[in-house]
């Protein structure tokens, strides 16, 4: 009923502006007017218009500033970022008065220079000394602004420290998981052939090669399983399922076959690499000290994702078949923060800022930074194995060795992304 | 039957006052005039669907989850399951809005229409140098279009992994819906788009170079051809490169090829794809996706630099810097596609040589600006809706353009990058001035297109609501980008739960940006009744109303194949001699030949 309403209405004002155009042009008829002749009231008008544009447009844009500036975002929380907003905030100041510079000598001549009956445009075709100050003033500008915007640059993306600790942020469909290099500082090598639900993070020993190895044969759905499947004469298949065992078997073969090269070439000292790494589950809060210089190592399983740290002006895309890197030192702790912010319930933040599926606006992770006292007392927690808690270390010693299940391979991954995030508020209280 | 009537045209030539058919001069015309008006209709429909498509995602950003009957009105049970857009369809409605937006309203739309309208009238010719390339161009525009409305419509919905379509998640049917069929119609529509804008670009080019009348030498050439030529020679140069983009993705797709794909789980699937990689794609794309934005832009800036000078009564300033700065923006845009990827995992030494480079195009940039400015300085100007738009452009590029040092400035883009920042920042500098321009030209030259003048008044009316709704919807973006909300989000809820006062500011600003954007959107509907209205019923046009100096305003009102009746007028002068001193009128067509003892040219 009311769409019908709505329609009606719609035809009706379709006809009443009609009508109007109707009338309109009857009466210039009527005087004789034609529809390129702007009267000089109009054409008077419309550049009054442009001045008072001009000026509701600046007043907004000065209101929006004042109301929303830089506040949402907050105070830079990491050395790098601190520089960035220096930067920004000397690159604001450059475009905006270029922006109401030029905009006011755009709709100020609009207005000034409107048709005067009786008064002839000025001949000005051009005028090499103006064209060669218009050309150079940008020019020299410019060059200030990629210098130090070089200079940042260079900064934020060299050679991270050797002290650095380094971190594994993994990436899927739509959660993060944080590896820590655990006590050696060294991350363990990978290779996504391993994955499974003991090891979503496909890191490499030589045991996990062999469950890998042992999984691909001998599972349920595994090599052996699929070809007795296939040579039982008292099984019939479907067609389509048939082909689509046949294939998964061809392709299972072939995995398994460099399953065995990664066998042979591996080297067992570098296992020692891989046990200590701390490996949390997908989701778990991102635990930071404040003063301490991070390298992050961005990794993808599905599609591209990127880490963007709003807060710590930091951001990275993961992306699947290659590792990236970016590293920042925090320097104010999640409870300053939220002081400064005068919200007690802040929190950073790392969100997903690459489209990456359906579900690509909930995927994100806490990020707490911690005092290094209390930074300390947590990181004994997850990387000392405690008899009396032994869930919360978190060594991949610790956790694969035990065998039990981590977080399952998601199967329906949004179910997995509205899990409520860790009560990082809790954490920070108990510590 | 193409053929037939193709055949049939041929035969015709001899006589030469043969009554053309319907089918040859409306559907199937080899005329540029004709084809240009049928790139403009489609352009204009493709337009309205994307811009019904923006106010459908705007509704579910400023009120997420709350019932509408306008989004299951338009989106059914199907894709708004009880008046709330599904989230899959909130990503295909933008995808699908971007792909609409820049290939089909202001790559085909803008450029298709005025390139073939104005070329041949302007450089003085009869026709494109091939009508049938021209013709095939128009066909194949238009099946590519259909191809991608149609893809909204099937049951896996629309492509829906952005309009950059980056792999793998628009290899991987797995990973999202979008990337089953609707990516494969999505990939098809683009071919044949591609095919389309060829043949038109080089028609283009080959009739610039070859057809100019006697006297029109290149530097006689109005700057909208300048501005044409150019992105002919853009879209000739980068489009195939997105074509071979396009390939290597289907072939990832559909036979198992591993170019961009590596080390790849989807589900619980274990991909045997290795050693492809990713940002082998992002640099495809963007080879093409930078000079892309010119391709929009440069048409535009053509069109005002005609209109402004016309209407201010003055020649453009500095004809020769324009030029200039037209050939270094258009090489320039081709060694900085890398801005786009600086946070991508490409070497950070590389981003520094695409910091240099994008930082350059600056320069001409302002150089045109600064020009357009001294052009209406002292000016006797004339506030038709054309030059309104005109002026609307100069602002809208200048305002979009600043925030561009930001985000080319790739330490500061790390903090802004994929945020509405972004958006606010290219819908403003590509979006908003390639629509002012494309509307300026709609004004200028429907008499040239249908003989008919649009209603003034209403342009003025159309004017101030879109130039006012249309930095209402863009100009506050920058605000909730530089808060730190990431684009493509289907909702902010995120942000509510790490910090509340941030969550709440970002939505009192996506209220305000969706009621200037339904305000903007009702604006349209003035200009889509004074366009249908005027082409029938409009007041006749006289032969040259804003009295311009151009090739195109001494043909008659009427259409004729061939466009003059009789010899081909000769050119005797640059086209911008307006107010010259010592002339009698204000203006002095480019035919009129130097008067005794007149300086020639500039």
């Amino acid at each position: 009923m009311t769409k019908l309403i709505v329609l009606i209405v719609i035809i009706l004002g379709v006809i009443a502006v009609a009508q109007l155009v109707r009338m309109y042009e009857l009466s210039s008829k009527l005087r004789n007017r034609r529809e390129e002749d702007i009267p000089n009231r109009d054409n008077r008008l419309n550049a009054t218009l442009l001045l008072v544009f001009m000026f509701a447009f600046f007043a907004s844009v000065l209101y929006l500033f004042a109301e929303y500036g830089y506040t949402g975002r907050g105070e830079a929380a990491s050395v790098h970022g601190k520089s960035t907003d220096w930067l920004m905030d000397l690159n604001m100041l450059i475009i905006t008065a270029v922006f109401f510079l030029t905009n006011g000598l755009l709709f100020g001549f609009a207005f000034k220079y409107v048709r005067k009956p009786g008064v002839k445009a000025y001949w000005f075709p051009h005028d090499n000394r103006l064209e060669l100050v218009w050309t150079v003033i940008p020019a020299i500008v410019l060059a200030v602004i990629i210098i130090l915007g070089l200079k940042s640059w260079n900064e934020q993306t060299d050679k991270s420290p050797d002290e650095a600790i380094r971190i594994e942020l993994f990436s899927k469909q739509f959660d993060w998981t944080v590896r820590m290099a655990g006590d050696d500082n060294k991350l363990g090598y990978f290779d996504y052939k391993l994955t499974n639900e003991n090891n979503p993070l496909a890191l490499m020993t030589t045991k996990t090669i062999q469950d890998a190895i042992d999984s691909m044969e001998n599972s349920s759905s595994g090599i052996h399983a699929l070809e007795s499947k296939l040579n039982n004469p008292k099984l019939m298949f479907v067609p389509e399922d048939h082909a689509l065992m046949v294939k998964d078997l061809a392709r299972k073969e072939r995995m398994v076959r460099m399953l065995y090269q990664l066998k042979a070439r591996h080297n067992s000292a570098l296992d020692t690499r891989v046990m200590d790494d701390i490996v949390f589950n997908a989701n778990d809060t991102l635990f930071l000290c404040k003063g301490q210089d991070y390298e992050f190592n961005f990794r993808s399983k599905d599609v591209i994702h990127s880490a963007y740290m709003p807060h710590f002006r930091a951001q990275m895309n993961t992306v699947p078949g290659q590792t990236t890197r970016f590293k920042f030192r925090p320097t104010i702790t999640t409870t300053e923060m939220r002081e400064k912010m005068h919200n007690p319930q802040f929190n950073y933040i790392l969100m997903c800022n690459k489209i990456c599926g359906s579900s690509h606006y909930k995927m994100k992770l806490i990020v707490v930074v911690l005092d290094k006292p209390a930074y300390k007392k947590w990181y004994a927690r997850v990387s000392k194995l405690d008899p009396k808690a032994a869930d919360a270390c978190k060594t991949f010693r610790n956790t694969y060795a035990v065998g039990k299940p981590k977080a399952a391979a998601p199967a329906d991954s949004t179910a997995v992304a509205t899990a409520p995030a860790m009560d990082s508020a809790a954490i920070v209280k108990t510590l | 039957m193409a053929a037939h009537e193709a055949h049939a045209h041929h035969d015709a030539h001899g006589h030469h006052h043969h009554e053309e058919g319907f089918i040859s001069k409306y559907i199937f015309s080899q005329d540029h005039k004709m084809i240009g008006k049928q790139f403009l209709m489609t352009a204009v429909f493709m337009g309205v669907v994307a811009m019904l498509l923006s106010i459908l995602f705007r509704i579910q950003l400023a009120w997420p989850g709350e019932e509408s009957d306008f989004l299951s009105f338009f989106l059914g049970e199907t894709w708004a399951p009880g008046g709330v857009m599904k989230e899959s369809m909130y990503l295909g409605l933008v995808t699908i809005h971007g792909t609409i937006m820049v290939f089909f309203l202001l790559t085909g739309g803008l450029s298709g229409t005025f390139s073939n309208l104005l070329i041949p009238l302007q450089i003085g010719a009869r026709d494109m140098a091939s009508g049938f390339l021209n013709m095939l161009s128009y066909w194949m525009f238009l099946i590519s279009s259909l191809i991608m409305l149609f893809s909204l419509f099937i049951e896996t919905g629309p492509a829906s992994s952005g309009w950059t379509i980056y792999p793998p998640l628009s290899a991987l049917p797995q990973a999202i819906e979008g990337s089953g069929l609707g990516m494969t119609l999505w990939l098809v529509s683009m071919t044949i788009f591609i095919a389309s804008s060829l043949l038109g670009s080089l028609n283009y080019i080959v009739t610039i170079f070859n057809l100019r009348t006697k006297g029109m030498k290149m530097t006689r050439l109005p700057l909208t051809i300048w501005a044409f030529f150019i992105t002919a020679i853009l879209g000739v140069l980068s489009f195939p490169v997105l074509l071979s983009a396009a390939l290597l993705l289907m072939m990832d797709r559909l036979a198992g090829t591993s170019f961009y794909l590596s080390d790849i789980i989807v589900g619980s699937e274990m991909l045997e794809n290795h050693g492809g990689s990713p940002l082998l794609y992002q640099h495809l794309f963007w080879f093409l996706g930078h000079p892309e934005v010119y391709i929009v832009l440069l048409p535009a800036l053509g069109l005002t630099s005609e209109i402004i000078s016309t209407n201010s009564r003055k020649p453009i300033f500095g004809y020769r810097a324009m030029i200039g700065s037209i050939l270094a923006i258009g090489f320039l845009s081709f060694i900085v596609w890398g801005h786009h990827m600086f946070i991508t995992g490409m070497n950070p030494f590389i981003g520094s040589v695409f910091v240099f480079t994008t930082l350059l195009i600056a320069i001409p940039s302002a150089v045109k600006v600064f020009n357009y400015i001294t052009t209406i300085w002292r000016g006797s100007n004339i506030y038709t809706p054309a030059m309104l738009f005109s002026i609307g452009l100069v602002s809208t590029f200048i305002t979009g353009g600043v925030t561009g040092i930001i985000l080319a400035d790739s330490a500061l883009d790390i903090a802004v990058h994929d945020t509405y920042f972004v958006v606010a920042h290219f819908h403003i500098v590509m979006g908003m001035s390639a629509v002012f321009g494309m509307f300026a030209g709609v004004y200028h030259w429907f008499p040239k297109m249908y003989g008919r003048m649009l209603n003034t008044r209403l342009g003025y009316a159309h004017f101030w609501v879109t130039i006012v709704g249309a930095y209402g919807v863009f100009f506050p973006m920058h605000f909730v980008g530089i808060a730190g909300a990431p684009r493509r989000y289907y909702d902010y809820s995120v942000v509510g739960e790490y910090d509340k006062p941030t969550y709440d500011m970002i939505m009192d600003l996506n209220v305000i940006i969706t009621v200037f954007a339904i305000i903007a959107a009702f604006g349209q509907l003035i200009f889509l009744f004074n366009f249908f209205y005027s082409i029938y019923r409009g007041p006749r046009a006289v032969q040259n109303p804003w009295r311009s100096n151009t090739l195109e305003w001494t043909t008659p009102v009427a259409h004729i194949h061939g466009n003059w009746p009789g010899a081909i007028p000769e050119v005797h002068r640059w086209p911008y001699d307006y107010s010259k001193p010592g002339a009698e009128e204000d203006f002095i067509p480019q035919v009129v030949p130097l008067a005794e003892g007149e300086e020639g040219d500039h």
